[in-house]
């Protein structure tokens, strides 16, 4: 036990150390983005999550990031490239990364590396997320009210629980309000196609969508969704205020800055460790844009309701009584989802029809 | 499952739309490779015509302006390619690929303002009573007049190949450069020709993609396509109408799955996602079984003392 204390003060020691030799450096912080930082939704926010942190330090850090990384080995060779190039903390940005990250990881162990929405962490490996299905339940209120057809028509992008969570959030609370609504589930496989995702749209609307949830990264369909006329939609991961009032009638926004900015501070300060982070409406990672003209009073009262409620945690998305599609028992009146099982979700609620690609 | 609720003559109609892009490329591709030049920089193009014809119609509030621009910005790009290969002797793959990566940051550099900016709309084309006719209407009179181009330019790069005097000299060009030479043709300002007509189809596909198809700026848009495009050339056996039909499996297969999985059917999802390719490349492959080969001289340099 002394021993430790006495290996640990002295690392301690050693790193003050270190870290005041390091002081004179800039602190290099790595972004490796799975788009363009140009996209209008996700990579668009990491990277003004990039900007806040270089304007938070100023010549204390150097930032880098590589854009368009495809997930696989290209993701590997990237973030080698990165930790090779002396970055001290290399935020790695989509789902399609974890295992790379963990690869790289291994080989750096003075790199501190974060993983965004992965599950798999270590020692230098951090996971950060936010809860999407939080903004996801506010969309879904509204989505209920507002359509007429009964059909609201889902863009997934790839089938893993992130989005599986989303659609089943969304789809519970459009329910609630809406007894007859439908959802109809589109997958892309992409997180990023503007053609795809528009020619994606465009059926949803032929097949009689009038709502359109999206959980890919451009604004390719409030594009489609303009076009078609009557149809409303909502920014994703970005606001995509450009297409307001309508058809965008709200948003969910990711707001990283402030992460980032702690991180990158705790790294400079030594103080970096290896945590899962999970935030939602309360603590601000998540946003939700605002509610345009579009959406009647009560409607938005509602929306704003729940979210109020999601923020001050007196409400939880995924409570009870709820069941999975195959009619077997999830959770009991007024259980709570616990986050393990919310974090590995492969299975549709009750209701939602299709089956989730394997 | 309620494969009611697909109208197939939405879905024709829109399997057009979606196809217009590869189509406008690959046409233009073919006629380089009729030439006996390989240029891999479709995607670069295509990208940079995008981002050109974007521009251009917001700030003058005309997509056709838009189209000129786009047909001008792929042609202006595909010079640097021809410099670099037709008279610097530069590799052709190589430069090809630099192309791509070239235009892809050139248009991520020029569209950085454009980013969420709505371009004007390019109207559908309205025939009094043929466009109201039900299912021909939609399908053969409801379109923008870029789709009716691509086709026209199919017949007509197929016409010009086949049986005009220019197209005798392009096709003797790409297969035997040196005997085109001795018979006096001038083979480099043939292929610099050939060249920037690929690049003027390129940029116009790319055009269309970010005035109708989609339509907005974002970086990376084109998403491949122009790479699709390279391979539905070498399926179709450097044979037009083969390249249109390749262009419209693949836009229609893809129109087809996402259809099909909004229905509810149950087929496991990867394998829609792949069917575009799939098929595409099936069917091609199948026809291009007639042994007509790639021209001879594709991707070898030309120069005039050997």
């Amino acid at each position: 036990m002394k021993l430790t204390n006495l290996l640990t003060s002295a690392a301690v020691a050693l790193g003050l150390a270190a870290g005041a030799a390091w002081a004179q450096d800039k602190t290099k912080v790595g972004f490796v983005y799975v788009g363009p930082v140009g996209d209008g939704g996700w990579t668009y926010e990491h990277d003004q999550g990039r900007k806040a942190v270089e304007a938070e330090f100023g010549d204390q850090v150097e930032t880098v990031y590589v854009e368009n990384v495809a997930e696989g080995p290209d993701a590997e060779r990237v973030m080698t490239q990165m930790a090779l190039e002396g970055a001290d903390l290399i935020f790695t940005t989509s789902f399609g990364y974890m295992d790379p990250t963990i690869n790289v990881a291994k080989k750096f162990p003075n790199v501190k590396f974060e993983h965004a929405t992965g599950y798999k962490r270590a020692g230098n490996v951090s996971t950060y997320s936010a809860r999407f299905y939080e903004g996801r339940a506010v969309q879904g209120t509204i989505a209920g009210h507002m359509t007429e057809s009964n059909v609201v028509g889902y863009i997934g992008s790839y089938p893993i629980p992130e989005v599986i969570r989303g659609i089943n959030s969304a789809y519970i609370h459009a329910k609630k309000v809406n007894p007859d609504v439908t959802f109809k589930v589109v997958w892309a496989f992409t997180w990023f196609d503007p053609a795809k995702e528009a020619d994606a749209a465009k059926v949803l609307i032929e097949q009689g969508a009038d709502v359109i949830l999206q959980h890919t990264d451009s604004t390719a369909p409030q594009a489609a969704a303009q076009a078609a006329g009557n149809v409303i939609t909502f920014g994703q991961a970005s606001d995509m205020a450009e297409y307001a009032p309508k058809p965008r009638v709200s948003s969910i926004i990711d707001n990283w800055a402030p992460y980032y900015i702690a991180r990158t501070k705790a790294v400079i300060d030594g103080t970096w460790e290896s945590v899962d982070t999970w935030d939602g409406i309360g603590p601000g990672m998540v946003g939700i844009g605002e509610i345009s003209d579009a959406v009647p009073a009560h409607v938005k009262e509602a929306a704003l309701a729940i979210k109020a409620s999601i923020a001050d945690g007196s409400y939880h998305p995924f409570t009870g009584p709820l069941k999975k599609q195959d009619g077997s028992d999830w959770l009991a009146e007024g259980e709570v989802a616990d986050d393990g099982t919310l974090a590995g979700m492969n299975f549709y609620v009750e209701g939602l029809e299709g089956d989730i690609p394997q | 499952m309620d494969l009611s609720a697909i109208n197939p003559v939405l879905l024709i109609a829109s399997l057009m739309v979606a196809a217009t892009p590869l189509l406008l490329a690959a046409i233009g591709e073919l006629v380089v490779e009729k030439s006996g030049v390989l240029n891999l920089g479709v995607e670069g193009m295509m990208i940079t015509g995008a981002i050109a014809g974007f521009a251009t119609a917001v700030e003058s509030g005309s997509p056709l302006l838009g189209f000129v621009a786009a047909a001008i910005a792929g042609a202006a790009l595909s010079i640097l390619f021809a410099i670099l290969t037709q008279f610097a002797q530069a590799n052709q793959v190589a430069s090809g690929l630099s192309l791509t990566l070239f235009g892809l940051g050139l248009s991520a550099l020029l569209g950085q303002s454009y980013v969420g900016v709505k371009p004007p709309r390019m109207g559908d084309i309205h025939i009094p009573q043929l466009s109201d006719l039900p299912v021909v209407g939609p399908i053969l009179f409801g379109h923008d007049i870029i789709l009716y181009f691509g086709i026209a330019l199919t017949a007509a790069v197929w016409w010009v190949l086949k049986y005009s005097r220019i197209g005798l000299v392009l096709r003797a060009v790409g297969e035997n450069h040196d005997a085109a030479h001795a018979l006096g043709y001038k083979v480099l300002k043939i292929r610099l020709m050939a060249i920037m007509f690929g690049g003027a189809c390129a940029g116009l596909g790319g055009a269309y993609i970010s005035l109708i198809r989609v339509p907005q700026w974002t970086e990376g848009m084109t998403a491949g396509i122009g790479w699709i495009a390279l391979a539905l050339v070498v399926f179709s056996s450097w044979k037009p109408w083969r390249a249109l039909l390749g262009a419209y499996l693949f836009g229609g297969v893809t129109v087809v799955q996402l259809n099909l999985q909004a229905a509810g059917v149950a087929i496991p999802v990867e394998y829609l996602a792949m069917s575009p390719y799939l098929i595409t490349i099936i069917v091609l492959v199948i026809l291009s079984a007639d042994k007509s080969s790639a021209p001879a001289s594709l991707g070898r340099n030309f120069h005039a003392s050997r």
